[in-house]
């Protein structure tokens, strides 16, 4: 196990920008994100969250700025599968014909040989993987037979078997049954007690007073960002979605 | 077309196989279904059909051109292949109009650029072979050819297949994990070009396209896995190869077509009675008379 230096940042990104063909979608974005950290990526549709993890995971290049994962390029963060990016429930053909264990054990690709033949260790890390998602009894079940929150799990379990010190987590609570967000707001803990760093996109105010240590706010660029409970209040929530109010958005008991 | 009553079902498999084009054009054409079929499942789940379309169809003067040329005609297909493909993505990038609309325009002009060439081109090139196919013509180098590619495209899809899976499941994961996405985007798009190559010649290059998607699409109702539905694929297509073939032997019909017209038979069969994701699903039905 690699010993966790708490002081140095997991993320470093320095006044980043990205454009898709001349159009901005981000631009001078800073984020800082220690060991242990959880935070959450607040924004509207179209404010450039997705994109804030696209540049995160080198997926795509940005056009400005510096982007430092443990203090090395992103590029070397790819090799070292210290990024695991898990994507929303949309984002997923569920009818493509594969497995949960065929999933999970994508999360091992990065680290086996060319044929992807898997060793002793990367079943017994998918095993593992599977069993702290509790879904020991679907290993072969095709992800189309799952439900929602089974199919989450299955995602988280694919970045549980990666080993990524770094989480992204794009709306980790959309869409999930009771069960799964009780499962996985008990995974934050671990991961945090294991000094993993995670970065959370939510619509859900309640969960990021919950669960979110920072919360860095988005509008093509940084609104605001820092602890929640400073940093969280109506006005800057407002502000990030572009003058509509929070109670308007999320209903008075946010 | 005359059909003999005394026909036996054996004489029906063995006597075409008295004649040496016709075991030439089995093999071949099985061969080339194998491999079409293989890709297929690809293709299929990475929504590449209309992509396929296009790769087939602007081959069509890079062929021409090699043909002329005396160069092995794969080297020309394949260089009109992934050209058009970038070609494609070029315009899209750098105008407003929609990429379905670009894709249909470049191919049709590449398809129509080859049909211009073949006949300005003075050569022996036979327009109806390569727009129809010809198995039951196909030349001594042209089996060589065909084995030569064949291979080499089942040996590439043997090797990154996992990787092409996760290619087309979730490029965004390989991408984080270190995996190279732009190798395999241009490597699926090479054995597209080399697959239309070779299977140009069983179907020719108007319907090309069904044997890379056509297959695919058969195996994808019928399992849940990934390995069943490469499987499925590439059995679905040499059994439509051999059917197709035999009849157009028999019936005298045109071979490509009906080598395609077999395969869209077995893809409605699956379509109607595949036991989960049929019309009628099988498995429902059996479980009632229980």
């Amino acid at each position: 196990m690699e010993t966790i230096n708490y002081q140095n940042f997991r993320i470093e990104a320095e006044n980043i920008c990205v454009d898709y063909n001349g159009k901005v979608a981000l631009y001078d974005a800073n984020l800082r994100l220690k060991p242990g950290q959880i935070c959450g990526l607040v924004g509207m549709n179209g404010a450039g969250k997705t994109t804030f993890f696209n540049a995160l995971t080198g997926f795509v290049n940005i056009s400005k700025g510096k982007i430092r994962i443990n203090g090395e390029s992103v590029r070397s963060a790819q090799k070292d599968q210290t990024i695991a990016y898990v994507p929303q429930n949309e984002g997923i053909d569920s009818q493509f014909p594969i497995s949960v264990w065929d999933v999970v054990m994508m999360g091992r690709y990065g680290s086996m040989n060319i044929f992807r033949c898997p060793r002793e260790s990367d079943v017994q890390a998918v095993k593992d993987a599977i069993e702290r998602v509790d879904l020991t009894n679907h290993l072969s079940t095709p992800i189309g037979n799952l439900s929602g929150g089974q199919r989450k799990r299955t995602f988280l379990a694919r970045a549980i078997a990666q080993r990524a010190s770094i989480l992204l987590l794009d709306e980790p609570f959309s869409g999930v049954d009771i069960r799964t967000e009780k499962l996985i707001s008990e995974l934050f803990i671990q991961f945090k007690n294991e000094g993993k760093t995670i970065l959370l996109s939510t619509h859900d105010m309640i969960h990021v007073r919950e669960f979110c240590d920072l919360v860095l706010l988005i509008n093509k660029t940084v609104v605001a960002y820092g602890e929640t409970s400073e940093v969280f209040t109506p006005e800057n929530i407002t502000t990030t979605f572009g003058g509509i109010s929070p109670d308007f958005l999320f209903g008075p008991e946010s | 077309m005359e059909i003999c009553s005394f026909l036996t079902f054996d004489s029906f498999i063995t006597d075409p196989l008295t004649h040496d084009f016709m075991r030439k054009a089995l093999l071949m054409s099985s061969l080339v279904a194998a491999v079409c079929g293989f890709l297929s499942s690809y293709l299929t789940l990475k929504g590449w059909a209309l992509m396929g379309d296009a790769v087939s169809h602007s081959v069509m003067p890079g062929v021409v051109v090699a043909y002329a040329l005396g160069l092995p005609f794969s080297l020309g297909a394949f260089i009109f292949g992934v050209g058009s493909v970038a070609l494609i993505g070029f315009i899209k990038q750098k105008s407003r109009v929609k990429e379905d609309t670009v894709i249909g325009l470049v191919f049709t002009g590449f398809f129509a650029l080859g049909i211009v060439l073949v006949s300005k081109i003075k050569s022996n090139i036979d327009l109806h072979s390569i727009l129809f196919g010809s198995p039951l013509g196909i030349s001594l180098s042209d089996v060589k050819q065909t084995i030569f590619i064949s291979l080499l495209v089942v040996i590439l899809l043997s090797i990154f297949r996992r990787d092409l899976m996760l290619y087309c499941f979730d490029p965004r994961h390989a991408k984080t994990v270190g995996i190279n996405v732009f190798f395999l985007h241009y490597l699926l798009l090479t054995c597209l070009s080399l697959a239309a190559v070779v299977g140009l010649q069983s179907v020719g290059i108007i319907l090309v396209v069904a044997m890379l998607i056509t297959p695919g699409a058969t195996a994808y109702l019928l399992t849940d896995k990934f390995d069943n539905m490469t499987v499925i694929s590439v059995l679905s297509a040499i059994i439509s190869s051999l059917i197709g073939i035999y009849v157009s032997f028999w019936f005298d019909l045109e071979t490509g077509g009906s080598i395609v017209l077999a395969q869209t038979f077995i893809f409605l069969f699956a379509f109607l009675f595949a036991p989960r994701y049929g019309i009628f699903k099988l498995k429902k039905l059996f479980a009632g008379y229980k």
